[in-house]
């Protein structure tokens, strides 16, 4: 039996049987990151040793007991490298502490193991902007994995991770997931503590799982969430048993379609996987409404004034002072301050942030920033109504499969499309899911594409409940479109 | 040719760190003179991915300092990211309070004795009240170290709540900007919300200064001062700065805006930055952080607001008897003015107990380098001593000498201490006796007392005293004097 090919609760059902043993996953993880890894770039750094005194003390009868998971490189794992896949970071700083979703997984038995790849600072859906390595499709390594969380998704997909968390900002962890075809699910604003991730736009960022199946996301999911009272914008609510749940049933559940998301720019195989699946979930049982998300059409413009507002000011830490890059021999602070930066942080970043700082100018502040906030309060509105017809909203996640590594990186505006299905969630706070619903043939290649649901605040359950029947009905690696 | 008269007119920003138990955003505790970065966390020092938490009791503080000062408490308010660069500011912004900041309003209200020593004399506007446009909370940043070839950090300091508190600029001279922090000090000292001593920087503050022609009602360009640590460097400063800012403008300068540092070594300001130079703050609310309603704080904190100073005050001239001038030397601290009230309490002559405290007290405590919080006699103690004086058991002179027995030993009672020096009131009979013979030696004084010049009563009441060798309780005497002449 090869561990690194299992899923979570196949890996705990090992376990329990005594057929396999935490160490045995570990090591087994740790030679299929030497055998596969070099050639994908998922993993930025992995502490072998740490993983396997781990798993000499692990407790498999905890809900993640023993049970190895790949971390983005942006949540902070004590005594780990957090780079962030940046050249400002990378190889100059070492976390002092755990960010509480690692105090969480720890607490359930899970041993965090790797760190994954990522688009720089999580800005960028390709993971083309990691300032550390290339990352490559496991489907075809001469595409792109997605992004941000390109990494996480690529480990899960390749079978070199159990499972995976990733963080979500505007389609992060769906994005991904739907290129590698795994399970990714950002969840509701607030449900999960932020605390110990290495924040991009502090409104929006989420973590969630990467996983192989949407049990596995239920199970991931329950041992991270909940309040914590070192993030204030994580929300008191009591955490249900998302896996209870998952009954295969859908019977009465209204899923609306947003016309806007099917509109142009949607790739025709993507068109027809996403309807078929929405026909299949019809067919057991749940009914179907259009409906209308209006300001859909702004949601990405708002995103690209707000994200880079708020990462203007959340990246200017990064100044070489006290850790990470800093520039050799300054003239005066300012020549410190400006080569530091300017050495230590590429492109997209660069570009973001100055796009931030922008916005935020005294004289366009009103123009760009608060009006943004003006209509991101209307696309809110526009999921609260939604919500009150039906209890989860289905749509592609993302316009095209996975692209050739370097055919958008000159067209930024192209880039950000990528995001277009996905970044209302973000901006509306809600909860969405990516699920695999099938392989659409592109130029030859058979790429995976998602299916996404998106759920009212703190429904994750439904979600969960939807993409799991879905999942149980079909083999989407046999619907081929 | 008549000069021309200048209106100055100044404003303050002061900045007060608060007396709290714990940071603004970290549960990291507020001290000082603790080793460099022993008291940080990945929060205050910025680390990646950390976050900020509101403290509550910082929020709590500056509302009943709103209070005091006679602010309104808006019902919602937030915190903002102001953002700059400097590596004493571990994230590069701070977090502050831009539009919707926790107090709106209010005023300073200038004491009489809060202004320099020189100047009380003269108030031009006695019982001035300095307005205030509003009070936000903050986070204090680290404290820079610089060397000769290098600087060093400590963020012990990062994180300190920090009120901001700002004036209007209706202040008119340098005296006024000293009575102003002083009686801002003495209120935020008496509502235990901060120790607000400008030389251990927990009260810093910039002033703005700006100067017209008499007639003008459009104020001047606007010059800020920065680098101002100590009350008396206010002082200095601003007199510098308008004066220079006057001799300017009779030169034909056009003054501009802009910020100047003070050297107060050289007693001179040099220009930093122009208008345009200007920082661009770029501010906008902490995604981190959610708004805070305060209707249930202000209600809480309503019933902790203490009496100010100059309620006080009020309260003891009606109360106690005492002169205006005392009441304020007696309200200026408030632990002088509970030592006051305790030994107040019981006295005989209320007004006597105000004199003890501020001639005999004071200056004991100003001797022996003691604050009135180390006073080693008990205020209670002071009264039964005063009261000894009262009941004729020991005169003045006596009770000055026990005093200062007790203020060594303040174990003993001033009773007790009375009876070991031997103090004690003469014999009835001996004092008659000393009365009787002093009539006989002056009839002719006798003869003027008997006409109606009373005063002298006062003369024969010496002497008895000094037959008495001062043990005789001088008001005894007179009434025993005035008896026999009369009678």
């Amino acid at each position: 039996m090869d561990p690194c090919k299992l899923t979570i609760s196949q890996l705990r059902t090992a376990y329990k049987a005594g057929e396999l043993t935490p160490k045995d996953a570990v090591q087994s993880l740790a030679a299929a990151i030497e055998a596969k890894d070099g050639d994908l770039g998922g993993y930025l750094s992995h502490d072998l040793d740490s993983a396997l005194a781990e798993a000499e003390t692990a407790d498999p009868s905890l809900p993640l007991g023993g049970v190895p998971i790949a971390i983005k490189d942006l949540i902070n794992v004590k005594g780990q490298p957090c780079s962030c896949a940046s050249k400002i970071l990378a190889g100059k700083y070492t976390s002092p502490y755990d960010a509480t979703v690692i105090t969480r997984l720890r607490e359930a038995g899970a041993i965090p193991f790797g760190r994954t790849n990522m688009d720089e600072f999580a800005m960028g859906s390709s993971n083309e902007n990691s300032g550390i390595q290339p990352a490559k499709n496991p489907w075809d390594p001469t595409r792109i994995p997605g992004g941000s969380s390109g990494g996480s998704a690529l480990v899960v997909a390749a079978d070199t991770a159990i499972a995976a968390l990733g963080s979500d900002t505007g389609g992060s962890i769906r994005q991904p997931a739907s290129h590698c075809g795994c399970v990714g699910l950002k969840p509701t604003y607030g449900r999960v503590s932020r605390y110990g991730l290495v924040a991009f736009a502090s409104s929006l960022d989420q973590i969630g799982p990467i996983t192989k199946t949407v049990k596995d996301s239920a199970l991931l999911l329950r041992a991270i969430a909940g309040h914590d009272r070192f993030d204030s914008t994580s929300v008191n609510q009591e955490v249900p048993n998302y896996l209870s749940g998952l009954t295969g049933d859908v019977k009465g559940l209204k899923i609306g379609l947003p016309k806007e998301y099917f509109a142009e720019g949607l790739d025709a195989g993507v068109r027809q996987a996403v309807e078929k699946a929405i026909a299949q979930l019809e067919a057991a049982g749940a009914e179907t409404v259009e409906i209308s998300l209006p300001h859909t059409e702004y949601a990405l413009a708002v995103y690209y004034i707000i994200a880079p507002a708020e990462a203007s000011a959340n990246l200017a830490r990064f100044d070489g002072v006290r850790y990470g890059h800093r520039a050799e021999n300054p003239t005066d602070l300012l020549d410190h301050y400006r080569r530091s930066r300017e050495e230590g942080f590429g492109d997209e970043v660069k570009r973001r942030i100055i796009l931030g700082t922008y916005v935020l100018s005294s004289g366009y502040h009103d123009a760009y920033y608060v009006q943004a906030q003006k209509v991101r309060t209307r696309i809110r509105e526009d999921f609260t109504e939604a919500f009150k017809k039906v209890d989860v909203i289905a749509s592609p996640v993302c316009p095209t499969p996975a692209f050739k590594i370097g055919d958008r990186s000159d067209d930024p505006l192209q880039m950000y499309l990528a995001d277009i299905y996905t970044l209302a969630a973000n901006l509306s706070g809600v909860c969405g899911i990516s699920v695999p619903c099938g392989l659409v043939n592109t130029e030859g290649t058979p790429l995976p594409v998602g299916l996404q649901l998106l759920g009212k605040a703190f429904g994750e359950g439904d979600i969960l409940r939807a993409a799991h029947a879905y999942e149980q009905a079909v083999n989407w690696r046999d619907l081929i479109y | 040719m008549t000069k021309t008269r200048y209106l100055v007119s100044i404003g303050l920003e002061v900045h007060v760190q608060l007396k709290t138990e714990s940071k603004m955003f970290c549960a990291c505790p507020v001290q000082f003179g603790e080793p460099p970065n022993s008291l940080t966390c990945p929060v205050c020092l910025g680390l990646p991915g950390s976050l900020p938490v509101l403290n509550r009791g910082a929020i709590e503080k500056t509302i009943q300092a709103g209070m005091m000062l006679g602010c309104e408490t808006p019902p919602l308010v937030k915190w903002d990211r102001k953002n700059y660069f400097y590596p004493d500011m571990p994230k590069n912004y701070q977090i502050s309070q831009f539009d919707l900041p926790l107090c709106l309003g209010g005023g300073v209200p200038l004491y009489e004795l809060a202004y320099p020593k020189d100047a009380q004399k003269d108030i031009a506007h006695p019982g001035k009240v300095v307005t205030l446009t509003r009070i936000h909370l903050e986070e204090d940043v680290a404290k820079s170290t610089h060397h000769e070839s290098f600087s060093t950090i400590d963020f012990n300091r990062a994180g300190t709540p920090l009120m901001e508190i700002v004036s209007e600029p209706e202040i008119e001279t340098p005296e006024e900007a000293v009575a102003y922090l002083n009686s801002l000090r003495q209120i935020l000292v008496y509502g235990g919300l901060s120790d607000a001593d400008m030389e251990k920087g927990q009260m810093r503050c910039d002033v703005n200064v700006s100067v017209r022609p008499d007639g003008q009602t459009e104020l001047g360009s606007k010059i800020e001062l920065k680098n101002l640590n100590s009350v008396s460097g206010v002082r200095r400063a601003l007199a510098y700065e308008i004066e220079r800012q006057i001799e300017a403008v009779e030169n034909g300068e056009k003054l501009i805006q802009s910020t100047r540092r003070w050297d107060d070594d050289l007693g001179e300001t040099f220009l930093m930055r122009t208008k345009e130079e200007a920082h661009d703050y770029r501010y906008f609310p902490d995604p981190d952080l959610l708004p805070v309603q305060t209707e249930d704080m202000v209600a809480k904190m309503r019933s902790t607001v203490p009496e100010l100073p100059h309620e006080k005050r009020a309260r003891f001239v009606e109360a106690y008897g005492v002169s205006d001038y005392d009441a304020s030397v007696l309200a200026s601290e408030q632990a002088l003015a509970d030592y006051y009230e305790k030994a107040a309490n019981g006295a005989k002559d209320t007004k006597k107990v105000a004199n003890w405290v501020i001639n005999n007290l004071l200056s004991a405590l100003n001797d022996a380098s003691l604050t009135i919080q180390d006073c080693p006699v008990a205020p209670e103690k002071l009264r039964d001593l005063i009261n000894l004086v009262e009941s004729g058991q020991v005169n003045n002179n006596q009770a000055k000498e026990v005093f200062t027995l007790l203020f060594e030993s303040p174990d003993k009672s001033p009773a007790a201490i009375a009876k070991e020096r031997g103090f004690e009131p003469a014999d009835d009979s001996e004092v008659e006796g000393f009365c009787d013979q002093v009539i006989a030696d002056n009839p002719d004084k006798v003869a003027e007392i008997q006409a109606g010049n009373d005063k002298l009563i006062n003369w024969l009441t010496g002497q008895v005293m000094k037959a008495s060798k001062g043990k005789a309780n001088p008001k005894a005497v007179g009434d025993i004097l005035k008896a026999k002449i009369g009678g």
